[in-house]
């Protein structure tokens, strides 16, 4: 039963990443990136890894899905077709990308995984006390590294989005410039006033 | 473990979405395209991790705690990208990559 249930989610998620990759709407290419990363969570469950689902679903289907629909939405007309890149770069990459298939399909097949046939159950419980060991082979560093990194790129990104609107050097320019042209124009006009 | 399905299906599998990703990260000529791009090669390598310890080395934890990691810094990498297309859009007014080509200094 389990096998059925990975082969369509296997096929759903390749047909969702060809159409993700291919779509020429934006918002149909994000929708489909939603299909995959859904697909992934199941993934997640049926190898008993309740947890990472769970983040899986939360993190990625609940916030990166969120906010690249709302940059789409943002800076993106919707009627809008994506350009296509040239049709000799498009089938040269496929052709690249095959051969690396290949190579990676002939390596995983020629090795010899010994797989374990004993089914332990992961726990949250333990991957926190695991994030939160000090011990040999604990996880307490880089923990404390990953919140310092999300600390930094949460205000990095306040900042950059945020971008410089204030820009005191430049209005004082032009009304020099605009004042100068009236004097002169002044001036030929008086000139040529006394001429006549 | 998954019953009936073997780890080499499982990484085949992840090989054919990390090319599909590569594929779309070069053809694409758009930014947030590109970053989905990115989303789908990065989330291949992820369930690599978690599946490789699930098969080989099930009572340990090290690919279950990296997979966390990599969706962490995952999600740091696209809050901040979107932040640079939003800025880029405030400045050139599109987020196609052939227009974007001068930076700031």
């Amino acid at each position: 039963m389990e096998k059925y249930i990975f082969y369509v989610l296997a096929l759903i998620m390749i047909i969702s990443a060809i159409a993700s990759v291919s779509s020429r709407k934006m918002l149909r290419s994000v929708v489909y990136l939603l299909f995959v990363l859904i697909g992934i969570a199941g993934i997640y469950f049926m190898a008993d890894y309740n947890f990472l689902a769970a983040i899986q679903l939360t993190v990625y289907a609940g916030g990166i899905i969120v906010l690249i629909i709302f940059s789409v939405l943002l800076v993106h007309h919707i009627d809008m077709e994506l350009e296509v890149a040239k049709k000799s770069k498009r089938i040269i990459t496929a052709l690249a990308s095959l051969i690396g298939l290949g190579v990676f399909l002939t390596t995983i097949y020629s090795h010899p995984f010994v797989e374990t046939t004993t089914a332990v159950t992961t726990t949250t419980a333990d991957i926190g006390f695991a994030l939160l060991s000090t011990e040999a082979g604990g996880f307490i560093l880089p923990f404390e590294v990953i919140s310092i990194l999300l600390l930094a790129v949460m205000i990095g990104a306040i900042v950059i989005a945020k971008g410089e609107d204030d820009t005191e050097e430049e209005p004082k320019e032009p009304p020099i410039v605009k004042q100068e042209e009236p004097v002169e124009k002044k001036k030929e006009l008086l000139e040529n006033e006394v001429t006549v | 473990m998954i019953p009936g399905i073997s780890i080499t299906e499982i990484l085949t599998l992840t090989s054919i979405l990390f090319f599909i990703g590569i594929y779309g990260f070069i053809t694409r000529t758009n930014l947030i395209s590109m970053l989905i791009s990115v989303e789908i090669i990065l989330n291949s390598t992820v369930i690599n991790f978690v599946i490789i310890n699930k098969y080989l080395y099930p009572e340990l934890l090290q690919g279950v705690v990296y997979g966390i990691f990599i969706i962490a810094v995952a999600a740091a990498e696209t809050a901040l990208a979107v932040a640079i297309i939003i800025n880029l859009y405030k400045q050139i007014s599109s987020v196609e990559v052939k227009e974007t080509e001068t930076l700031k200094y």
